[in-house]
């Protein structure tokens, strides 16, 4: 493949991986929302090295339909666990490009990054620290997820709810 | 008058009235550890939690750490989790499984039976003291018992049998291990440990409110109304309907209308119990319901327990089961939760998913997907549950307003068998009532243990 043809650069890959946290810190969730693909999912799994979301919990795993729910619900009136709103602060790093594709396809990417978010309501403050796994996908609109995996470091603690997306 | 006396305590319970202070003060919370979790039958878990000799799993009973375990012989046993030397905790990972517990500390060694098997320095005692190094083993809990697999514990050495105890709420485990077609049911499927700034009574009396859904669900309910409608893909089978569906369908249960809610009933029992009646109508969800997807179930069932008998076991419907004081459960969706007190504002609460066993594997991707819904601690429901429990922790610290009214339904309430008594209406606030009249003959000791568990909040 020719280097300079692929639309997964470093720079592209991180301004998307950017943008998605720009968003979700300025409340754009149904911005955020088109930054993913119609068959998307969103995944925060619950156990360390959890192999899939179907026979074991997850703290969060939504397809498309039920992210567009999640949305749906922050956005209403009556959804307590959000009123006041959080402010958060979503520091992505760490991003980098997984040698192979994973797949023949040379129109998905996978990356891997470490994201670090700072949430604060109601007098108090959360640090949540996780790897995230995103893959990536060429689409007539421009780069998309497919996928988001957010492996938090104390999935398995005590945890106070969550309502707001990683 | 002592603000923890008998008499005192009575004044907080009143028929149709609590006193805030039961959920906010510091000195009643620590008098709950030792009157309440510290003599009451406890929920533990499951004994498909220690399948094999030297399994074990930690957990806590009124705060103290316990060490639950399948000893070598298969007894499952019950520990303080506390080296007879010098007290460090003897065992640290969450579950596991060993050969004897080591103590990190000094080395002291025990044997799954409890039996101290080993010292160092051994020569470092006089010989005169073998006899007390003896009857140093790894001191057990005062009384387990297991009932359908499930294991409880109390850590009084008397008071009322489990039987005794449990009386007709022993119906709701039969209820969950009887929808099983090999007859027993397994933990699976990862646990939730939800936390909440709140005192741990507020999600035990949430449990079995069926006014609270169409307020605190309110956004819930309404985004789900506002998915695709759930049902089979076009021209798929049954059962490959997609992944959003289970949750689509139970999102929108909650905002069944007033009328249900009435309709379901609430039951209670001696000692604290209760259970609230279900109010689901969507057949995908309930196996007893007739659904292409159970099909399958319901032929396994009849198989092992004959036509009448599996039509028996599917006809119970009850939504959750609450034992008092730390475990909500719901037999039908196969869900089990664990409340554990940290503090009188402070509490955190398992939640774990069964496995029927010889069911079709279908049941449990629903199960999974179910419990992310209910139990999930990003789920869309419960998140406002746990924010109105914080609500209420914080409006209840304030004076100005001292007692909370828990009148609904008092005065119709309807005595049935077997030491029930049912809600006029499945909304009724008897379960309330009735968790606090067990509340006081724990704390004051004064436990009548025959009463209908109820005389402090419904004179009539």
């Amino acid at each position: 493949m020719n280097q300079t043809a692929t639309p997964f650069t470093q720079q592209a890959v991180e301004q998307l991986l950017y943008r998605e946290a720009q968003l979700l810190d300025r409340h754009q969730l149904e911005q955020w929302l088109s930054l993913y693909t119609d068959d998307a999912t969103y995944w925060v799994p619950l156990e360390m090295g959890q192999v899939d979301p179907i026979n074991t919990s997850s703290i969060i795993y939504d397809d498309r339909t039920l992210m567009e729910i999640r949305v749906k619900q922050y956005l209403h009136p009556r959804a307590h666990a959000r009123v006041p709103q959080h402010r958060t602060c979503h520091q992505v790093s760490n991003v980098l490009l997984a040698p192979d594709t994973g797949g023949s396809s040379t129109l998905e990417q996978h990356i891997s990054s470490t994201l670090v978010v700072v949430e604060f309501r109601q007098e108090r403050q959360r640090i949540w620290g996780a790897t995230v796994e995103h893959r990536l996908r060429v689409t007539a609109e421009g780069l998309r997820i497919v996928s988001k995996r957010v492996d938090l470091v104390n999935s398995e603690s005590d945890l106070d709810g969550i309502a707001f997306i990683f | 008058m002592s603000k923890l006396s008998p008499e005192h305590l009575r004044s907080l319970i009143q028929p149709d009235r609590v006193h805030r202070d039961v959920y906010t003060d510091p000195a009643l919370f620590e008098l709950e550890m030792q009157q309440l979790f510290g003599k009451a039958w406890l929920v533990l878990g499951h004994d498909s939690q220690v399948k094999q000799p030297g399994d074990y799993f930690l957990t806590e009973m009124a705060r103290q750490p316990v060490i639950v375990a399948r000893d070598q012989a298969g007894t499952v046993r019950v520990f303080h989790n506390r080296c007879t030397h010098r007290g460090a905790m003897v065992c640290h990972e969450p579950r596991g499984n060993v050969r004897q517990f080591t103590c990190a500390y000094h080395g002291w060694t025990f044997e799954t039976s409890g039996e101290l098997k080993w010292v160092p320095l051994r020569s470092g005692y006089e010989p005169q003291a073998d006899q007390r190094l003896a009857s140093l083993a790894l001191p057990q809990v005062a009384r387990v018992a297991l009932y359908r697999g499930f294991i409880f514990a109390s850590l009084a050495a008397q008071g009322p049998s489990l039987q005794d105890s449990l009386g007709h709420m022993l119906s709701s485990f039969d209820d969950m291990v009887d929808r099983a077609p090999d007859g027993e049911v397994e933990v699976a499927g990862g646990v939730f440990k939800h936390a909440y700034h709140g005192n741990w009574k507020l999600v035990l009396e949430n449990h079995l409110d069926g006014v609270h859904p169409n307020y605190v669900h309110a956004s819930s309910v309404q985004a789900a109304r506002e998915g695709p409608d759930p049902g089979m893909n076009a021209g798929g089978a049954a059962g490959s309907e997609p992944y959003h569906d289970i949750a689509i369908r139970q999102m929108r249960q909650n905002g069944a209308p007033d009328p249900v809610w009435e309709s379901i009933g609430v039951w209670t029992t001696t000692h604290g119990h209760g259970y609230l009646g279900d109010y689901h109508d969507d057949s995908r969800l309930v196996s007893g319901l007739d659904n292409p997807v159970h099909a399958e179930y319901h032929r396994l069932l009849t198989q092992r327990l004959g036509q009448e008998k599996a039509r028996k076991v599917l006809a119970v419907t009850r939504w959750n089961s609450v034992i008092y004081p730390n475990c909500s459960f719901m037999g039908q969706f196969r869900q089990l939760r664990i409340v554990h007190p940290l503090a009188v504002d402070r509490s955190v609460v398992y939640t774990y998913s069964f496995r029927l066993k010889g069911a079709p594997e279908q049941m449990f991707r629903d199960t999974v997907a179910f419990s992310n819904v209910v139990n999930g601690t990003a789920s869309w429901v419960l998140t406002d549950d746990l924010e109105v429990y914080e609500r209420a922790q914080r409006g209840l610290a304030g004076g100005g307003t001292e007692w909370i009214y828990v009148g609904r339904g008092l005065g119709r309430d309807v005595p049935d068998s077997e030491q029930r008594l049912r809600g006029a209406t499945g909304t009724s606030e008897v379960f309330i009532r009735n968790q606090f009249a067990a509340w006081l003959e724990y704390m004051t000791g004064e436990s009548a243990g025959e009463s209908t568990g109820n005389k402090a909040g419904d004179n009539a």
